[in-house]
């Protein structure tokens, strides 16, 4: 419920704080330059001159501390997993992960290899899930618009306050 | 005070780790780097963090269901890969492919050199700071990525070639694109040169470091460019000729000491660059040569719908965008493939960077790594 | 030279009988047998031999063989000044997979080595740096044999995926 009332000095826009503050942080989504395979190079090219991400505000950060999305662009294997983890870790709330690609949804057509993790939700807890081997860059931006939905429809205040359960994680021991 | 200030006389070697996530290390590489301030004493790789078992997933599938995933053995290439793979099935039937599918390969394979070779372009600009040759060459990928589409139905792990021909055929409005597009692009070439090649920043950074010299690059197992940038004149597309390149006129850039810096030397990572850079002019040329050439016909051999190759072996190679992709299949008479190995370029590249780093700086191993053109599917498989 | 000729050089700088084989229907390529104990002096001599100059170690790969009780070593090798190719194989036991190391001959060796190690489990003597290299140190097993056997979950994540409610399987 946002009221806009326009002035000889300018507009004013009231509203509740959570939408407010949504607008800003979904217009800001910062993701990590992380890829592991084939999904990767259609993630660069997301962010490329066509399909340009970077009018929606998201930017590719390379350190995990600048980074509000985790795009897990490729197969895991569970060499990676305990480094994604670690990644995953070291991102400051709020965070959210994208399985893109078949391969980080369920393992995709390696599901049957030995050394793939079938699945990212397998050990961390995922938001977005984009099919595609891989998705194209109109299929990745549609998944970052819902997390973009997402975030607008998050309860903020409530969540920092503590009164909202924060999502759950699937518990993994650190062996890393 | 001044004790303070006199240093006890001891070096202590600083361990840092370089990935697996890293923005310069294409893909998942980890290097766990022993310097000494600036200097490195080694970089010792660690790899198989895209370990997929590629090559232990061959024997749960038919031969022909196995061509899908020949595609994400190398990703970039997925030509190459599917062309290697298919070869290799195709010597042990001994299969006879119509040249309208040899011409379609040889079509298919050039343009996905022209794309991948923008991408290692793009990201050796990238990795040395130049940001904005990496998004031009995008943009010039995204047209073949077009094109590629058009023919096969998807823009990266094409899944195009198959046991006897290729999947698709094509029409004369794909050839008048890809004529369009050799006109836009070969002026991009020229334009990517200019933008910059011959920047002194770029050039200084590269002439020199890492030399690799042509007994080193043979003992190692390098190949393709970076084994023509080390002076061995060798192009399997030339010397050992397969699906139409025979007849085909195209030339082969080996390294040269002073090649447009004078301070460039044969093996060098600058070299190596420049090897890439005419190698898409070459492709151009190929690609031209296809079309006006391109013969009517069937594009597939006759094959059974079950393959069952006698019990034998063979290896197949290619001349990749990164050099040699070879494939050693076993067959022991049954549907499904006994052994499927894969040399790859990137595997033999990566295990000489160890030999290389000593006495390179921190900055110099980015700038290896990236004209060593490392990516870490091949690596890995 | 031929694959024959080839064989016929090996056969004489090694002074022993070599086999030669190729697949049913003669299709594909054919290979030199070597026996174990001579597997790096062959390859040495294949090296250095003028005639035959294989200095560039394309691939060597492992292939297991439960059948035949043995794991095989394939060497494909290259020549660059005379463009002459050739297959040599050798056999190491099943129960007791230890060969000689060739980085001594080729350095491009050293990796393809460590590879089959960690996939097949072939001990190679003398090899300057014996470890696993595409799976992590911990692994269990050898996935390359035929009889591996997926362990049911490591390090906490498990190795298979229920399926989604109402599929049937």
């Amino acid at each position: 419920m946002t009221l806009i009332e326009r002035s000889p000095e300018g507009a004013v826009a009231i509203g509740p704080i959570d939408k407010l503050l949504n607008l800003a942080r979904k217009h800001s989504l910062w993701y990590l330059l992380f890829g592991t395979a084939c999904c990767a190079i259609e993630l660069m090219q997301t962010g490329g001159p066509r399909a340009d991400a970077d009018r929606f505000g998201m930017m590719f950060r390379s350190s995990p501390r600048q980074a509000d999305v985790l795009i897990l662009a490729g197969t895991i294997t569970y060499k990676m997993a305990s480094r994604i983890r670690l990644l995953y870790e070291q991102m400051a709330e709020p965070r959210y992960v994208i399985a893109m690609g078949s391969c980080a949804c369920t393992g995709g057509l390696f599901q049957k290899s030995y050394a793939v993790v079938n699945g990212g939700d397998l050990f961390l807890p995922v938001d977005v899930y984009i099919p595609g081997c891989p998705p194209r860059p109109e299929a990745l931006l549609e998944g970052l618009l819902v997390v973009q939905q997402k975030v607008a429809a998050e309860p903020w205040l409530k969540k920092i306050q503590g009164k909202v359960p924060a999502k759950p994680d699937p518990a993994l021991p650190r062996e890393c | 005070m001044s004790e303070i200030l006199q240093s006890s006389g001891e070096r202590q070697e600083l361990v840092l780790n370089m990935g697996p996530h890293h923005p310069s290390t294409h893909g998942v590489l980890r290097f766990v780097v022993h310097t000494d301030g600036e200097i490195m004493r080694r970089a010792v790789p660690d790899i198989g963090y895209l370990h997929r078992g590629l090559e232990k997933l061959a024997e749960g599938c038919s031969w022909a269901g196995y061509m899908p995933f020949t595609d994400r053995v190398n990703y970039l290439e997925a030509m190459f890969t599917n062309l290697a793979y298919a070869r290799a099935v195709e010597k042990l039937l001994a299969l006879e492919i119509p040249p309208r599918a040899q011409y379609l390969r040889v079509m298919a394979c050039e343009l996905n050199r022209i794309a991948s070779h923008c991408i290692t372009l793009g990201c050796i600009a990238m990795d040395l700071g130049a940001f904005t040759p990496f998004v031009y060459l995008l943009r010039e990928r995204e047209t073949i990525n077009d094109l590629i589409e058009e023919l096969c139905g998807n823009r990266i792990t094409h899944n195009y070639m198959r046991i006897g021909g290729v999947a698709f055929d094509v029409d004369e409005s794909w050839l008048k694109k890809v004529s369009a597009f050799l006109y836009h692009f070969e002026p991009v070439i020229a334009e990517f040169e200019s933008l910059i090649v011959a920047n002194e920043i770029l050039a200084k950074r590269m002439a020199g470091v890492g030399v690799i010299c042509a007994a080193d690059a043979v003992a190692w197992g390098l190949v393709g460019p970076n084994l023509r940038a080390s002076g061995v004149d060798f192009d399997l597309r030339r010397d050992q000729p397969y699906a139409a390149y025979d007849g085909l006129q195209f030339s082969v850039p080996v390294g040269r000491d002073g090649w447009v810096h004078p301070d460039s030397v044969v093996g060098d990572c600058y070299q190596r660059f420049l090897v890439r850079v005419e190698e898409m002019r070459q492709a151009c040329k190929i690609l031209r040569q296809c079309i006006a050439a391109l013969p009517s016909g069937e594009i597939m051999a006759k094959v059974p719908k079950a393959l069952r190759p006698p019990r034998g072996e063979a290896y197949a190679a290619v001349e990749g965008a990164r050099g040699e992709i070879g494939c050693y299949v076993v067959s022991d008479g049954g549907p499904q493939p006994y052994r499927v190995k894969w040399r790859s370029s990137s595997f033999s590249s990566m295990s000489i960077i160890e030999h290389i780093s000593r006495g390179l700086m921190i900055a110099d191993l980015v700038a290896v790594i990236a004209t060593l053109d490392v990516i870490a599917p091949e690596t890995d498989r | 030279m031929e694959a024959s000729e080839i064989k016929k050089r090996l056969e004489e700088l090694l002074s022993s009988e070599l086999v030669w084989k190729i697949g049913e229907k003669q299709t594909g390529d054919g290979w030199v047998e070597i026996p174990l104990e001579k597997w790096t002096e062959a390859c040495r001599l294949a090296r250095d031999d003028e005639k035959l100059l294989f200095e560039f170690l394309r691939a060597l790969s492992g292939v297991d063989r439960p059948g035949e009780n043995n794991i095989e070593l394939v060497a494909h090798l290259f020549s660059y000044r005379h463009r002459h190719a050739v297959v040599l194989k050798t056999k190491v036991s099943r129960e007791n997979p230890v060969a000689a190391s060739v980085c001594s001959v080729w350095p491009a060796a050293e990796w393809y080595e460590r590879e089959i190690f960690d996939l097949l489990g072939v001990n190679f003597r003398e090899h300057p740096d014996l470890r696993r290299i595409l799976l992590p140190e911990d692994w269990p097993g050898h996935p390359l044999r035929k009889d591996y056997q997926q362990p049911a979950s490591y390090r906490g994540i498990p190795t298979s995926r229920p399926a989604p409610e109402g599929s049937a399987s």
